[in-house]
C-alpha cells in the first residue's frame, strides 16, 4: 500500500450556479499519494470540506476509467491535465510534484455554460448528433452482417474516428471554441463505411448547421484539439468533413 | 412449488418465441401514437428500447442521471458481445449458446428466456452493423471473432477493447435520431425517485431534476426500468461511480419482487487495490485471458520479480486444475481459484492480493507467426518479441495503456498483476417471460432484471442481453400489455397517487438534508462495502452472514441519525444524490445477506463455504434450491420469500465441470 507524502495547493473554480459570479478559491492538501487519481485527490478535498461543514466541489465524473467522457477539468491550462492521451480520471498524482500549485477550472466555451463549479452543460453535443449523427435504420431491418464485407483498413479507420468519447476537450482547448473535431469524428466514422453513404451529404450539412446554431466557433487549423484529445482523434477528420461539406453543395439534391 | 407465475408460453422450447411473436396481440399505429412509455436508464437496455419503441410509433420519455445518454455505464464494457452466428465454422449454434449460458449460470436460469436470448443474438449483430457500429474485421472484410470464458467456440464479436462503447454509441445514435424527430423526449440529469401506481398498475414516475432540484411527475401507460446493476453496494467495484440501485429499489418497495440478490459476479481480472484512497476498481477485459496465462510462484511468499522466477518455478494453476478450459474457465471459477492461491500465501505484489497475467508466451508465438509471414522462419527471440508486441498492441492497446496509467508499470515488459473485483450482478428485479415485474405495467430490462444469467454470467453476454431485451424482446412483449390499455387516456398528474408518491420522495430528501450529522455519505458507503466484501463477497458462510445482517442494521440506524448532507434540496447537490443511493444500498445489502443465508448451497457466484466438493468446487443442492428466490418487500424493511421453481426439460442438469 502506498503512503501519501505530497503537499499541494489547489486553486479551484467555485461558482454557485449559472447566474452566479465565480472565482478561484485556494485549498491546501496534505499527504496525497502519488498512486491516487486526480479525481481521488478531489474526493479527499471534498471529504475535508464536508467535515468542515462546507459544500464540496461539484465536478462531473462517472466511469473513472477513461471511456464515459463525463470528467472534464481544465488543469493548469490544459483540458484533462498535463499528460497526453488521458482523461482527468486516468491522470494520476505521480504526474505532479510535491509542493505544486494546481489550477483547476471548468471547460470554458459559450456553447458549454457552467452549471456549477467545474460542471458544464454539454447538451449541445447531443443536439448535434440528433441532427444527423446516425444511420437511418429502424430495428429489425438489417441484413446478415457478413453480407456486407468492409475492407479492414476502412473499418479500422472508422473505428478510430468512432473512439471519440464526447468529452469536449477539443472545444475547451480551442481558442475559437470550435467543435469541429467532435463533429467531424462522427461524420468521418459514418462517411468511411458503406452503410453511411446514402445519407452522407445530407448528414454533413445538417450536423454542421446544428453545430453553428449551438454557437461553436470555426476552425483556424491550430491543431490544439488533436493535441489535447484524450483519444487521439485525428485532424484528418476535419479535413474530411470540410471536403464532404463542400462536395455536398454540388452533390446533394436535398435541401437541409 | 412455485407460487409465482413466469408466464412461459406452452410448446417446444425451440418454437416458443416464434409462436409467441406471431400470436402476441398488436397495437395499431393510431393507438400507439396516444400510448406513452417511460424508460428509465439510457444504457444498452434502455436506449435500445427507447429508440425501438419510438420507431414503432409509441410516445416515449427517456430518463438518465448522466449529462447525456451516451455516458451510461454500458459504455465501459470492454471485451465483446456473443452471438450464435457460427461465422467461424466451429460448430456454434443457437442450442450451444443456450447450453453454454445455462451451464455457465450453474443451472439457475430459466430455460425459455435463455433460449430466446440465444435465438435473437444473431439479429443484434446484424442490427448493430447496419447502424454503422465498427466491429473488428478480418482482411477479407468479414467480421472477426474471439474466445471468451466458459465456451469452446469463438462467438464473441468485438471492437478492440471498446465493444460496449461502440454498441452504446450505436444505440445512442438511434435514440438521438428519435429525439431529433420529436418522438422521444429525453430527460438528462434526472433521477427517478418513485414509481407511481394507480389501481395496482405502474402509471408513472417521480423524478428529480438534478440541476434545479425540482421534483417532476411523469405519466406513462407503462414504465420500463433499464437502470443497470447494483455492484456499487460493495463500494469498490468496476461499476461507474453513479451506478446505483435506487430506481429498482423504489420499484421493489412498491411491490416488484427482487430476485436472487445474492448472485454477484466477482470478475477475476481487475487491477488490484492500491490504497485506502481507492474510489473504484478497473477491469482488465476477460478477452486478455485469450492471450494471457495466469500464474503465481510455486514457492510461498516469493518476493522475487516476475522476470526472475524461472519457468519451472511457476504454477499455472488454472491450466493445472482445469486442463480442458485452462485460462478460459468461467469467471466465478477463475476468481475463486485466484482467491484460493492468495489465501494460501502464494499471492504477488506488495499487497500479496494479486496473481500474474502474463502475455510473454503468446507475444512470442505471435511474433513467430509474423516473422514467418515475412519469410523469416528462424527468427531470434528479440525479433519475435518485437513483432509479437505489435500484434498484442493492436488487439489490446487501450487496455495495456490503461493498466500502465493506473499502476505506473509497463505491461508489455512485466506481467500484469490482477485480482478479482465486483463486476456484475446477476440478481435483479424479478420478471416474467414478458420482462414484466410483479407490478403490472412495470417492466425491467438488462442488468437490472434477474432473468438470463442464473448464478453466473458468461463473458460477453451482458451486452447481448441488454440489446436483446431492448431491441428484440421488450418491443414485442410490452405490446401484450399495452394492447389492453388502449382505452386508457393519459392520467393527469394531479391524481392523488402522484401527489402521494411525490410526498414520499420529498420526505426522504428533506429527512436526509435535516439529519445534519457528523459523517459523510462516503463514510457510510465505505463501511457498507467493507461488510459486504468481507461477509457476502467471494465466499460466504452462515456465521458471517448472520453477523453481516446485524452490522448492516446497526449501520442503517447510524446512517439515518448521523449522516451529513451539506447544501439544500433545490440545487445541484451531489451529496444529496449519493445519500439517497447509499440509503437504498444499505437496505439492499441486508437483503443480499438474507438471500445468501437462505440459499444453503453453492452455485455460480454464490459460494457458501459449507457447501463445496472435496476439490473445493461449488456444490449445488438441486433437490432443494433449484428455484428463483423472489423477495417481496414488507413494511419496516422485512422481506418475504416467494419461489419460482426452475424446470430443466431440455438440458440435463449436471455438476459443472471445466476439467
Amino acid at each position: 500500500m502506498s503512503t501519501g507524502n505530497m503537499n499541494l495547493t489547489l486553486k479551484v473554480w467555485r461558482q454557485k450556479n449559472n447566474n452566479a459570479k465565480g472565482a478561484l478559491v485556494d485549498y491546501k492538501l496534505a499527504d496525497i499519494s502519488p498512486d491516487m487519481s486526480f479525481l481521488e485527490m478531489f474526493d479527499v478535498l471534498n471529504e475535508q470540506l464536508i467535515n468542515k461543514g462546507e459544500e464540496p466541489v461539484v465536478f462531473d465524473h462517472d466511469c473513472r476509467e477513461g471511456i464515459c467522457g463525463m470528467c472534464s477539468m481544465f488543469i493548469n491550462g490544459r483540458p484533462h491535465g498535463p499528460k497526453d492521451l488521458v482523461t482527468t480520471c486516468q491522470l494520476h498524482m505521480r504526474s505532479f510534484k510535491d509542493g505544486d500549485t494546481i489550477v483547476v477550472e471548468p471547460w470554458r466555451a459559450a456553447a458549454f455554460p457552467v452549471v456549477k463549479d467545474l460542471t458544464v452543460d454539454r447538451s449541445a453535443f447531443d443536439r448535434v448528433i440528433a441532427a444527423g449523427g446516425f444511420i437511418s435504420v429502424n430495428t429489425g431491418n438489417a441484413q446478415d452482417a457478413n453480407n456486407l464485407p468492409i475492407p479492414k483498413m476502412q473499418a479500422d479507420a472508422a473505428f478510430e474516428a468512432a473512439a471519440c468519447i464526447g468529452c469536449g476537450a477539443c472545444v475547451a482547448t480551442c481558442k475559437n471554441a470550435s467543435a469541429m473535431l467532435f463533429v467531424s469524428a462522427k461524420i468521418s466514422q459514418l462517411a468511411l463505411l458503406p452503410q453511411g453513404q446514402p445519407e452522407r451529404y445530407r448528414r454533413v450539412q445538417s450536423m454542421v448547421a446544428q453545430m453553428d446554431a449551438e454557437g461553436f466557433g470555426n476552425c483556424t487549423n491550430t491543431g490544439a484539439c488533436e493535441a489535447e484529445c484524450p483519444k487521439g482523434i485525428s485532424l484528418e477528420n476535419i479535413a474530411r468533413m470540410n471536403r464532404d461539406f463542400a462536395s455536398a453543395k454540388f452533390i446533394s439534391e436535398e435541401t437541409v | 412449488m412455485s407460487d409465482i407465475n413466469s408466464n412461459i408460453p406452452e410448446g417446444e422450447l425451440t418454437s416458443k418465441w416464434t409462436k409467441y411473436k406471431s400470436s402476441v396481440p398488436l397495437v395499431n399505429p393510431s393507438n400507439k401514437r396516444t400510448i406513452e412509455v417511460i424508460i428509465v436508464g439510457s444504457g444498452l437496455a434502455g436506449a435500445s428500447a427507447a429508440a425501438t419503441l419510438a420507431e414503432m410509433g409509441y410516445k416515449v420519455k427517456c430518463f438518465c442521471f448522466q449529462d447525456s445518454p451516451r455516458r451510461a455505464h454500458s459504455i465501459a464494457a470492454q471485451g465483446g458481445i456473443n452471438a450464435a452466428k457460427n461465422y467461424q465454422n466451429d460448430g456454434d449454434s443457437v442450442y450451444r449458446l443456450f447450453y453454454d449460458t445455462i451451464k455457465g449460470g450453474d443451472y439457475r436460469a430459466r430455460e425459455a428466456n435463455v433460449h430466446r436470448l440465444a435465438e435473437v443474438s444473431a439479429n443484434i449483430i446484424d442490427q448493430c452493423v447496419a447502424q454503422g457500429v465498427p466491429l473488428a474485421r478480418e482482411y477479407g472484410g468479414l467480421l472477426d471473432n474471439r474466445s471468451f470464458g466458459g465456451t469452446q467456440v469463438q462467438r464473441t464479436f468485438y471492437a478492440a477493447g471498446q465493444t460496449g462503447q461502440q454498441l452504446l454509441l450505436g444505440a445512442y445514435s438511434a435514440l438521438e435520431r428519435q429525439i431529433g424527430m420529436g418522438k422521444v423526449e429525453m430527460y438528462t440529469r434526472h433521477e427517478m425517485l418513485e414509481v407511481v401506481k394507480i389501481d395496482g398498475k405502474a402509471r408513472g414516475i417521480i423524478a428529480r431534476n438534478l440541476i434545479t432540484g425540482e421534483i417532476e411527475r411523469h405519466f406513462g401507460h407503462a414504465v420500463v426500468l433499464g437502470t443497470g446493476g447494483y455492484g456499487n453496494v460493495f463500494y469498490l467495484s468496476t461499476n461507474a461511480m453513479g451506478s446505483n440501485v435506487t430506481a429498482a429499489w423504489k420499484a421493489h418497495k412498491q411491490g416488484a419482487y427482487f430476485a436472487n440478490p445474492c448472485y454477484t459476479q466477482i470478475h477475476p481480472t481487475c487491477i488490484p487495490v492500491s490504497g485506502d484512497h481507492q474510489s473504484k476498481l478497473t477491469l482488465m477485459s476477460e478477452s486478455l485471458r485469450n492471450d494471457g496465462r495466469i500464474w503465481v510462484p510455486k514457492k510461498k511468499d516469493d518476493n522475487r520479480k516476475a522476470s526472475e522466477i524461472p519457468e519451472d518455478e511457476r504454477d499455472y494453476y488454472l491450466e493445472r486444475r482445469y486442463p480442458a478450459f485452462g485460462n478460459l474457465v468461467p469467471r466465478d471459477v477463475a476468481s475463486r481459484a485466484a482467491k484460493e492461491r492468495c489465501d494460501a500465501g502464494y499471492g504477488v505484489g506488495a499487497s500479496k492480493l494479486a496473481v500474474y497475467l502474463d502475455f510473454k508466451a503468446n507475444t512470442e508465438r505471435y511474433g513467430k507467426i509474423e516473422a514467418a509471414k515475412a519469410g523469416n522462419h528462424n527468427p531470434d527471440k528479440e525479433t519475435c518479441m518485437r513483432l509479437g508486441t505489435a500484434v498484442i498492441k493492436e488487439k489490446y492497446g487501450n487496455l495495456f495503456d490503461m493498466y500502465a496509467q493506473i499502476t505506473g508499470e509497463n505491461p508489455y515488459e512485466t506481467p500484469m498483476r490482477i485480482y478479482p473485483a465486483v463486476h456484475y450482478t446477476m440478481g435483479g428485479l424479478w420478471v416474467d417471460y414478458n420482462l414484466m415485474t410483479s407490478v403490472p405495467g412495470l417492466y425491467c430490462t438488462g442488468e437490472a432484471n434477474f432473468s438470463d444469467h442464473g448464478a453466473n454470467r458468461l463473458g460477453a453476454s451482458a451486452l447481448m442481453q441488454g440489446l436483446a431485451d431492448g431491441y428484440f424482446v421488450l418491443p414485442y412483449t410490452i405490446g401484450a400489455y399495452l394492447s389492453k390499455e388502449i382505452s386508457v387516456k393519459a392520467i393527469p398528474t394531479d391524481h392523488p397517487a402522484f401527489v402521494e408518491a411525490e410526498e414520499r420522495a420529498v420526505g426522504i430528501l428533506n429527512t436526509l438534508i435535516n439529519i445534519k450529522g457528523t459523517k459523510s455519505v462516503d463514510h457510510f458507503h465505505k463501511r457498507l462495502g467493507h461488510i459486504m466484501w468481507e461477509k457476502c463477497g467471494m465466499a460466504r458462510n452462515a456465521k458471517g452472514l448472520n453477523e453481516a445482517i446485524e452490522e448492516i442494521r446497526a449501520l442503517r440506524a447510524e446512517f439515518w441519525s448521523d449522516v451529513r448532507v451539506p447544501g439544500t434540496a433545490d440545487e445541484l447537490n451531489t451529496e444529496l444524490e449519493k445519500a439517497g443511493r447509499v440509503a437504498d444500498f444499505i437496505e439492499l445489502g441486508e437483503l443480499m445477506c438474507i438471500d445468501a443465508l437462505n440459499r444453503n448451497e453453492s452455485c455460480g457466484g454464490h459460494f457458501r463455504e459449507e457447501y463445496q466438493t472435496e476439490e473445493g468446487e461449488a456444490l449445488r443442492d438441486d433437490e432443494n434450491y433449484a428455484y428463483v428466490a423472489a423477495w417481496e418487500f414488507k413494511e419496516g424493511v422485512n422481506f418475504e420469500l416467494h419461489k419460482e421453481e426452475l424446470k430443466f426439460e431440455n438440458i440435463k442438469v449436471a455438476q459443472r465441470s471445466y476439467k
